[in-house]
């Protein structure tokens, strides 16, 4: 045979996989970074959460209900927090002139336990003080520290955007390939199914699910309901947009030049085809995590989802539902636009994604 | 006892009065290290035929209806799946038309041969392995070539590839469907080449599918000419293109351009392969046929032997 090899230059950069690529197209967006950057700082907090809080989420300041936010200005060389005084007959405050703290790094204060196994008492920062609390985003009605519970809320509201993103898009993929691959009466059963859940309005269904667990449950039982509810609802529409890529995929000539090899049809599926919707599926997985976190959202405020005293953004808002709250201590509102930035981040996200998995672009 | 034996092979396209008859009848037989190419006009059934040696058309819509398909004396047709799933890969293996479609997109192509390793020989799925494949069908610095998405590499490579994937499995009959009708002529050589110097190495029977009678002379031992889903003519392949016996086959040739012929108008057989469903009766070939006579459209003629080793299907063929 003559060999017709190719001269190969040894300084030659190697050629891009395709990842290399969509992340070299990821990086030129810059609103899609942002977004990328503040989704890392907001998960990793959450998982630093019992560190970054200065206090326990259900820690109870009997002296201080509604106490506004306090915050940290300079003085000299340090970080001081002043002492407020309530004034009588009313939930109003007013900070002691003079009379200030200074806030410390890497304090021992409240114990913890970190990732919910170790038990720790370093804080990322405090006064050491009971009477010098430092209230971020000040207490809420029963005198708890908003901007920590905020933190341990977030460890619920942002894992469950994930967690059930993966349940319902492994299900989605799986089923909608698996409807796609085999059509015939196989699809129309899954599909007529997929119609069935999507055509009934989400809160409904989200709702008189609710209703088919006991109304006394665990905080972690509640927490894998949530996460089961919304994969419930959401297998349906990945279904079926997988279940469309794998009608054309199918035809393609490498599924048959894979069953000449002798695969099985499900590992045809798996192998072959699911990952040639991979780019689409990041994008979609991207795009629907804040309606996961919203559907948390949305469970616990309305008070059959995340329990008291355990916190979530969702059962956090419920505080706020009162107006005349809402007119008096708007701090109460912090985790809406905590949401509000979650649900940017990842819209903002999701688009540089599809834009950097479009290659037409 | 031969390698393939496919004894009058009938499949429909549908079920009942709807039922479109593809392959019509289909006797061919291979013996252990021969190469037969299949040959014929589009949509006359040659695929379908290859494909069915594996049982790789999707039934439905396909539906045998009569024959057998003896591989290594075990009939294709009623085997179970477990089985079918070992020979496929592990007796026979395809190569398809499009390198391009044929590898997966998302994976490295080492992968994909790595993949037809652990299927067939799990104890040789090795980078190893797959480097020894990748100098066998003549890739160059495999080393690095493992690491390559399919897209890196041009057509010729590409094919090469999936002709590495097909041996990786020893397999004892290679199907290549029109393997060198996507890739340019000087490609198209060197693939040929190195289809038949493999076979001379590995001992494997090719069965080629093509419409290019030119590729037949270099590679065939015998030749199964179709037309409308039936085989119209058999023979080994030198004395088909010295003295081609069917009036299909003799139109096929001169229809072959030829270099001495000077400058004057190719030769075109007049109308189309008959539609699938629509066949005419009697002889198919008939309303082409430029020494048709009226009991053409009476009866479908036989194949017979005419001579040793030469079967017609046409009564009027001297």
């Amino acid at each position: 045979m003559n060999e017709t090899a190719p001269i190969q230059d040894r300084n030659a950069e190697p050629p891009l996989s395709p990842w290399q690529l969509f992340w070299r197209r990821l990086r030129q967006r810059r609103i899609a970074m942002a977004g990328g950057v503040i989704l890392i700082v907001l998960y990793l907090v959450a998982l630093f959460a019992g560190f970054v809080a200065p206090y326990s989420f259900d820690r109870l300041d009997r002296d201080r209900f509604f106490h506004p936010p306090t915050w940290p200005r300079l003085s000299g060389f340090h970080l001081v927090v002043p002492r407020y005084e309530q004034l009588p007959g009313s939930f109003h405050y007013r900070a002691v002139p003079d009379d200030t703290m200074p806030v410390h790094f890497l304090v021992h204060t409240g114990k913890y336990k970190l990732f919910g196994v170790i038990p720790a008492t370093l804080h990322l920062f405090g006064t050491g003080n009971e009477n010098y609390p430092v209230y971020l985003l000040g207490t809420d009605q029963f005198g708890r520290d908003v901007f920590s519970r905020l933190l341990y809320g977030s460890q619920i509201s942002l894992s469950i955007g994930i967690i059930g993103i993966l349940l319902s898009f492994t299900f989605g993929m799986i089923i909608g390939g698996v409807s796609g691959y085999f059509s015939g009466w196989t699809d129309t059963v899954i599909m007529r199914l997929c119609e069935l859940i999507m055509s009934i309005p989400a809160l409904y269904l989200i709702i008189s699910l609710r209703a088919t667990f006991p109304p006394e449950m665990s905080s972690s039982q509640v927490y894998a309901m949530i996460i089961i509810i919304l994969s419930f609802i959401g297998w349906a529409s990945m279904a079926r947009v997988i279940r469309g890529m794998t009608l054309s995929l199918r035809e393609q000539q490498f599924v048959l030049a894979a069953r000449s090899l002798g695969q099985s049809h499900l590992r045809v599926i798996v192998r072959h085809i699911l990952p040639n919707t991979f780019s689409y599926v990041i994008v979609a997985a991207t795009l629907s995590v804040p309606y996961y976190i919203l559907g948390e959202v949305v469970l616990s405020f309305l008070g059959v989802g995340i329990q008291e005293p355990s916190a979530s953004w969702g059962n956090m808002l419920t505080a706020a539902q009162n107006t005349e709250y809402l007119r008096n201590y708007p701090w109460l509102l912090a985790p809406g636009a905590a949401i509000f930035v979650t649900v940017l981040a990842f819209n903002f996200l999701g688009d540089g994604l599809r834009d950097a998995a479009d290659t037409k672009s | 006892m031969n390698l393939l034996e496919i004894r009058n092979l009938k499949m429909d396209f549908g079920i009942g009065p709807d039922a479109l008859r593809a392959v019509d009848g289909v006797s061919l037989s291979m013996g252990v290290g021969e190469t037969v190419c299949l040959v014929g006009e589009s949509g006359c059934g040659k695929t379908v035929t290859a494909l069915s040696i594996a049982r790789l058309v999707p039934t439905p819509p396909a539906n045998y209806v009569g024959g057998e398909i003896l591989l290594n004396g075990r009939d294709v047709l009623k085997m179970p799946k477990g089985e079918l799933r070992n020979i496929r890969g592990g007796v026979v293996s395809y190569v398809f038309q499009e390198p391009g479609a044929s590898l997966n997109p998302v994976f490295r192509i080492g992968n994909q041969i790595k993949e037809s390793l652990k299927l067939h020989k799990p104890e040789k799925a090795t980078d190893e392995e797959v480097i020894r494949l990748l100098k066998l069908v003549g890739i160059p610095a495999p080393e690095s070539r493992i690491r390559n998405y399919p897209f890196e590499m041009s057509g010729g490579m590409q094919q090469r590839v999936m002709i590495a994937v097909a041996l990786a499995s020893e397999p004892k009959l290679l199907v290549a469907d029109e393997p060198t009708t996507a890739l340019d002529v000087t490609i198209q050589a060197q693939i040929l080449e190195l289809l038949h110097d493999l076979k001379q190495r590995l001992g494997m029977a090719i069965l080629l599918i093509t419409h290019n009678l030119g590729i037949v002379g270099d590679m065939a031992d015998r030749v199964a000419v179709m037309y409308a889903g039936q085989v119209v003519e058999l023979a080994p392949a030198k004395e088909l293109l010295r003295r081609p016996l069917h009036p299909y086959t003799k139109a096929l040739m001169n229809a072959v351009p030829k270099l001495a012929g000077g400058a004057e108008r190719l030769s075109a057989i007049p109308g189309n392969v008959p539609r699938i469903g629509n066949f005419p009766p009697g002889c198919r070939f008939a309303p082409r046929c430029p020494i048709a006579k009226p009991e053409c459209s009476k009866k479908i003629p036989e194949l017979v032997e005419v001579e040793a080793g030469r079967w017609v299907r046409c009564p009027f063929w001297k």
